[in-house]
């Protein structure tokens, strides 16, 4: 009976994942199947959409007039080099509040994620001025900063809820065995730690690639990531659909790809100490 | 032979480099929309008469590249050479000395040559603060298939009650067409654009002399209420959401009798490859109460230099030869006169080959009852027809949008949203210091 139970409910919960799966998932395969459309089929009803003829002209179209692999490449360098430098600066400070907590600890950690509260706009001129004044407006380094700085506080929570989970022992007998401080976190903490630290790079890259409040602020043209790529391709005043679609798969098609590898880091990453 | 070869590819190597070297890159922020991308397909036309002036191109969806382009000219960031902003942000900017005179293009510019309409909503104390690249005003746009069948003949110059007649007879909601297609996105730009429009042909404005909001007038009340009468009973379901492209989207695909919006739409109409109702497109003018002003509106996407800017005279170069009466040439040559970017110039409507084109009379007419300068029957103490040009207006103008949009999605009603539009309209305007 039990048994039955169990499998009718493992059914029914699987059903249901699915079918949430598939809803987050729609609009991303409905903007695939739009991309292989004409701009007269794009507009149609869902169904005569569906059945009209299947192109590759937007691709083509999108190629021909935007610079694709420039993009691409700003991306890249944005997001991993805003993630290495932040996991540079977070897993020091995380070791620090795992294995040596101050009173304050917790206040400094919420701190650190109340920033993440405030309305990114409400910074834009004084960081806009601060930019001009570096000369660093449309400059690769000048978003690996703004962006590392965005995503430090969510790199330092996950490190930190990862490393509370290695028993501070094994550092103390590093300790006791003459490790330096150096040697203790190179050497002893992050090869333990590796799992967690990979989740957390994954997990900031997909964030620094989706950004686009301050990609789209702070560049123009030579540092402009895919986000820069997409909006370009957005119009208010006429239909160019197939276009955007097309701009959107190429722009997301690589994090897709990544993600879809490293799902299971990503899910470990994610619901790390949610059982507890 | 080999060495004489050797030291000619190194001398045209060397001519390659410091050509590249000596070439200005200016860079170019624009929206995405058709007139725009032809015009950066004929970039090597213009690298061709200036190859010391590379331009680079930075195209962003309207909203994304206001926000963009404020901040920049607002904290003289210097990142873009030339702008592409809209009526509504020339003379507040220009007021403000953020734009470059363009008072002293060359002699065959022709200056003159620009729509005085045009060039009235550009021009501040004197000064020319950008150039036009299109205009447009608004127009209806409908179906004569659908109205012969109605048994109707529509006039030249419509009234309002004429439309919703109209409206009525051709709605064969069964068929899913529907008799008439208006904005209902909330938006300063949006449906704001339209029924600010719309109000000032029911004999109302947005502010009085003393810059009190006229919400509670009658004009507004018989606006807002007809415009939601023929939307709820003559117009498509969840018009709420519609815009410019969802409007265009359902006309194209033969699902509404009349539309009333932008003239640059009578191109996208018009092409059979878009649309499948390209030869059953009539124009007339935008429709009246008889109370001496129609509902069209006056707008132009317009080319301006930044005051922060270090490479004015290349941008200068670019902005003249981008608005040229040679550009429109250049456009026809390649793609026909139907694609030249209409709106700007006497000279394009005296053209023999454009007056061909069959919605351009229409366009002229339409652009030529707009005055941005006079828009209501009473007088108004601000410059625009479907928008106010004082810095407060986008976040007023979308606020009083989305009171409207609620109303004709049913969530208020009409009294309701006018009454609410009028106390945030007051409360910002007397906290702007506008009323005393």
């Amino acid at each position: 009976m039990s048994r039955r139970i169990t499998a009718r409910r493992t059914l029914i919960v699987t059903l249901a994942a699915w079918t949430v799966g598939f809803l987050i998932f729609f609009p991303i395969l409905w903007t695939v199947l739009i991309s292989f459309k004409s701009e007269g089929d794009a507009i149609k009803a869902p169904f005569a959409m569906l059945m009209s003829d299947w192109t590759f002209a937007s691709y083509e179209q999108v190629q021909t007039r935007s610079n694709y692999s420039r993009h691409f490449m700003n991306s890249v360098v944005i997001s991993l080099g805003s993630t290495l430098v932040a996991l540079a600066i977070a897993i020091p400070a995380a070791w620090a509040m795992a294995f040596v907590p101050g009173k304050r600890t917790k206040d400094v950690l919420m701190w650190m994620l109340s920033t993440k509260m405030m309305p990114a706009v409400g910074v834009l001129i004084p960081l806009y001025l601060l930019f001009r004044d570096l000369g660093l407006l449309d400059t690769r380094t000048g978003l690996v900063i703004v962006l590392t700085l965005i995503n430090l506080p969510i790199v330092i929570w996950m490190l930190y809820t990862y490393f509370k989970e290695i028993p501070g022992e094994i550092l103390e007998a590093a300790r006791m065995d003459g490790a330096t401080l150096r040697s203790e976190i190179l050497y002893i903490l992050t090869p333990m730690a590796v799992p967690g630290i990979a989740s957390t790079l994954l997990l900031n890259v997909i964030l620094a690639w989706n950004e686009a409040f301050w990609t789209l602020q702070l560049t123009t043209s030579r540092a402009a990531p895919l986000t820069q790529f997409i909006a370009s391709y957005s119009s208010p005043e006429g239909l160019f659909y197939a276009k955007l679609s097309a701009a959107s798969t190429m722009a997301i098609a690589p994090i897709l790809i990544l993600g879809w590898f490293s799902q299971k880091q990503l899910v470990r990453g994610l619901t790390f100490g949610a059982v507890k | 032979m080999t060495y004489s070869f050797r030291a000619l590819m190194g001398a045209c190597a060397v001519a390659a480099i410091s050509t590249a070297a000596a070439a200005e890159t200016i860079t170019v922020a624009t929206v995405n929309n058709g007139d725009m991308i032809r015009m950066q397909g004929l970039m090597a036309e213009f690298n061709a008469r200036h190859p010391d002036i590379q331009v680079e191109w930075v195209t962003l969806e309207e909203n994304v590249l206001r926000q963009k382009v404020t901040t920049d000219i607002a904290t003289k960031g210097g990142q873009f050479d030339v702008l592409t902003i809209g009526t509504y942000e020339v003379p507040i900017w220009g007021k403000q000395g953020w734009l470059v005179s363009l008072n002293d293009l060359p002699p065959d510019y022709d200056a003159d040559d620009i729509l005085p309409a045009i060039r009235n909503g550009l021009t501040v104390d004197g000064e020319l603060y950008a150039a036009p690249f299109y205009g447009e005003s608004s127009m209806i746009m409908y179906r004569t298939d659908l109205m012969e069948k109605a048994g109707l003949t529509m006039p030249d110059a419509p009234s309002w009650a004429f439309v919703k007649e109209a409206a009525a007879k051709m709605t064969d909601k069964d068929a899913e067409v529907y008799g008439i297609c208006l904005r209902g996105k909330a938006g300063w730009g949006e449906n704001m654009a339209f029924l600010s429009a719309m109000a000032n042909s029911y004999g109302t404005s947005w502010f009085d002399m003393d810059w009190k909001p006229q919400f509670d007038s009658e004009g507004w009340k018989a606006a807002l209420t007809d415009y939601l009468d023929m939307m709820t009973n003559y117009g498509p379901p969840g018009a709420s959401n519609n815009g410019f492209n969802e409007n265009l989207a359902l006309f194209q695909q033969g699902k509404c009798g009349m539309w009333i919006d932008a003239t640059v739409a009578a191109s996208f109409v018009t092409n059979p490859h878009d649309s499948t109702v390209a030869d059953k497109v009539g124009f007339a003018l935008a429709p009246d109460t008889g109370k001496g002003k129609r509902s069209n509106w006056l707008w132009a996407w317009n080319l301006a230099i930044p005051a922060g800017s270090q490479k004015v005279d290349a941008a200068r170069t670019f902005v003249a030869w981008a608005t040229s009466k040679d550009y429109a040439e250049l456009v026809a040559s390649k793609e026909g006169w139907a694609n030249v970017p209409p709106g700007t110039r006497t000279s394009l409507y005296e053209n023999p080959e454009y007056q061909k084109v069959p919605f351009a009379k229409m366009t002229l007419d339409s652009i030529n009852a707009a005055d941005p300068t006079n828009p209501a029957v009473d007088p108004v103490p601000y410059v625009g027809i479907q928008f106010v040009a004082i810095p407060e207006f986008q976040g007023i103008g979308t606020a009083v949008g989305q009171q409207f949009s609620a109303a004709l999605a049913g969530s208020m009603t009409a009294e309701a949203a006018l009454e609410a539009a009028q106390a945030f309209t007051t409360r910002e305007m007397t906290r702007a210091g506008y009323i005393k």
